[in-house]
């Protein structure tokens, strides 16, 4: 008999994330992460600010909610304060990729031993759907109403692609939770993201592309093929640095 | 009492703070509070604490919020432009009821200003300091001594009523040199029940939050606050008065202008003039009482500021008007000399003979 449990570092709250939306995959990941290495009692979370702002509420570690984007400073100090507690952040695109860009590049130069899952579903979800920092070239946002223009509006920003340029970073992944095949990848890499922060081997960083229904105007079902069609090529998933294993083969 | 040292003032605040058990410091460089970083830098491997320039004031300000969420000792110092960086943390840092010192030596502004001594973010300071309602306790030290003395202080008054002690000094009192004796303060231990330190599956989560969406949680939390901010209203008022037993005049003044304007009293006594000065000590909460009891006797006030005149409105909040208050300020980085400040004392006292 297989018996599907709730992991036990999720709490009993009911998550408000909208139909479709893939936050509730990617929580359950992380609290799967933390059941399977025994670290539920000595872990302390990192909320953004975003849709995820309330992630406070679903884990059952303790939990520090950061100002827009302060999430990898935030988590600095609390790791400072004391080392042998695993940290990580939560955060979104606007969150890490805009506001925050500069204490995310920071905490990877520092090699902090922290642990940060990066949420990339290309739009600002929680105020309404306006462009976000990763949103793709002509994509149609409340802010981008004709299509991103990049002649104006830029381009998007590829953060692991950016991040395996910092000495200080130790992996780097990018995984999708799209279908099943990526959401098992995006659990080993989620694993492994915490399990080097157990090692001491520093600064980790998954990059999930994620979809957002709502905001893009689609059902969940048509999000999950957007995604595949539109972001992966922008966003080509894979291990982008792993320090540790380019040690190891030289 | 311990041996006295001389020290410049940046330094006996840094030194004080790992007295008080500060052992987690964040900074970004920047004039004329750095000597407060260069000490830390020095310090802080030898003892095991940390020093951590930050790469922004912003960033410095939420790694303070970090490790004041695990409910350890933790401080940030900077000068005027910084702390306008700092006030989003501040703003955080109240809304989740968390212990911080922060240092503010300032200088001349607004925007880039210059790097010359100023008290012009008084307003900033006393006011809350960032978005929303709260209140920072504000020290404002006259001395290298009293630099250390409210640094210990700061961080005692922030654990007892869990939000952020400021020292507001100006760049006299963190570049001067004066002797110091620096003494481990007496060890108090305050409740950290709600610090995030690891459940270790023996109790409930700990949350750091400041987001309330339903109005009425949120208006019950400033309620509380302000509950609170009213307790340190009744109990933590510090001041200095010097000569006001028969005053006529009354000088306002804290911090360096404090430290001139005691030597124009003394000048203008020596003239027979009755003049006094009453030196707040807290900028927030403000002495209001001493200065509604000396408004029975005083004729007029005078606030002497390194600003365009601040403390000045509080001075007149807290007498209720009933005398004049006149302002003797220099701005810019600019220091009133104490002739100044005796020639101020003397037209005032002039025009009361009339």
């Amino acid at each position: 008999m297989i018996v599907f449990d709730k992991p036990k570092s999720l709490t009993d709250a009911p998550l408000h994330y909208c139909p479709g939306c893939t936050h509730g995959i990617i929580h359950r990941l992380i609290a799967e992460a933390i059941d399977e290495l025994g670290i539920e009692g000595q872990t302390i979370g990192i909320a953004p600010v975003g849709c995820s702002v309330m992630a406070y509420n679903y884990f059952t570690v303790d939990m520090v909610q950061a100002a827009h984007g302060r999430a990898p400073a935030v988590a600095t100090g609390v790791k400072r304060a004391d080392p042998s507690k695993i940290v990580f952040t939560y955060q979104g695109d606007g969150d890490l990729a805009s506001i925050g860009t500069c204490e995310t590049i920071h905490a990877a130069a520092r090699g902090e031993n922290i642990t940060i899952i990066f949420v990339n579903n290309a739009i600002y979800g929680m105020t309404g759907g306006q462009m976000a920092p990763t949103s793709l070239p002509g994509q149609v946002t409340q802010t981008s109403p004709y299509g991103r223009d990049v002649a104006t509006q830029g381009y998007p920003l590829k953060i692991c692609e950016m991040l395996s340029q910092v000495d200080g970073a130790a992996y780097l992944e990018r995984v999708a939770v799209n279908n099943v095949k990526n959401v098992k990848n995006a659990k080993k890499a989620i694993l492994k993201a915490f399990k080097n922060q157990v090692e001491g081997k520093g600064f980790s960083l998954i990059e999930v592309v994620s979809t957002c229904p709502t905001n893009w105007g689609m059902t969940p079902e048509k999000a999950l093929e957007w995604l595949n069609d539109n972001m992966l090529p922008y966003y080509p998933l894979g291990v982008y640095k792993d320090k540790y294993a380019e040690e190891a083969a030289k | 009492m311990a041996e006295k040292v001389l020290m410049k003032g940046n330094e006996a605040i840094a030194e004080a703070a790992i007295l008080a058990g500060c052992r987690h410091y964040f900074g970004y460089p920047i004039t004329p509070q750095t000597e407060v970083a260069a000490y830390m830098a020095k310090r802080m491997p030898k003892i095991g604490g940390t020093f951590l320039q930050a790469e922004s004031e912003v960033a410095a300000i939420n790694m303070v919020m970090g490790v004041a969420a695990t409910g350890k000792r933790t401080m940030t110092s900077s000068s005027s432009p910084g702390i306008s960086l700092k006030s989003e943390g501040l703003s955080y840092i109240a809304g989740c009821d968390l212990p911080t010192l922060v240092v503010n030596v300032e200088r001349g502004g607004p925007g880039l200003g210059g790097i010359q001594p100023s008290q012009s973010d008084y307003f900033q300071a006393t006011r809350g300091g960032g978005h929303g309602d709260f209140h920072m306790i504000v020290l404002a030290p006259a001395s290298v001594q009293e630099m250390a003395d409210l640094t210990i202080h700061g961080f005692d008054l922030a654990d007892k009523y869990r939000m952020t002690s400021m020292i507001l000094a100006d760049g006299t009192m963190g570049q001067m040199m004066e002797p110091v004796s620096l003494e481990a303060p007496e060890v108090h231990t305050y409740d950290k029940s709600w610090a995030v330190t690891g459940t270790n599956c023996e109790r409930e989560h700990n949350i750091v939050n400041s987001l309330y969406l339903v109005p009425e949680a949120l208006e019950k939390t400033n309620f509380e606050r302000y509950e609170r901010y009213r307790m340190i209203e009744e109990n933590e008022v510090m001041y200095e008065e010097f000569m006001m037993d028969d005053a006529e005049i009354c000088i306002a003044a804290f911090g360096v202008a404090a430290r001139v304007s005691k030597n124009a009293v003394l000048a203008a006594r020596a003239e027979g003039i009755k003049v006094g000065m009453i030196r707040p000590i807290t900028l927030w909460p403000f002495p209001k009482a001493v200065f509604a009891k000396a408004a029975e006797h005083v004729h007029t006030f005078i606030s002497v500021e390194l600003s365009m005149g601040q403390m000045i409105e509080d001075v007149q909040l807290a007498t209720k008007c009933t005398r004049p208050v006149l302002l003797c300020n220099r701005a810019g980085g600019m220091i009133p000399s104490p002739e100044e400040v005796l020639a101020k004392i003397k037209e005032v006292a002039g025009g009361m003979s009339k």
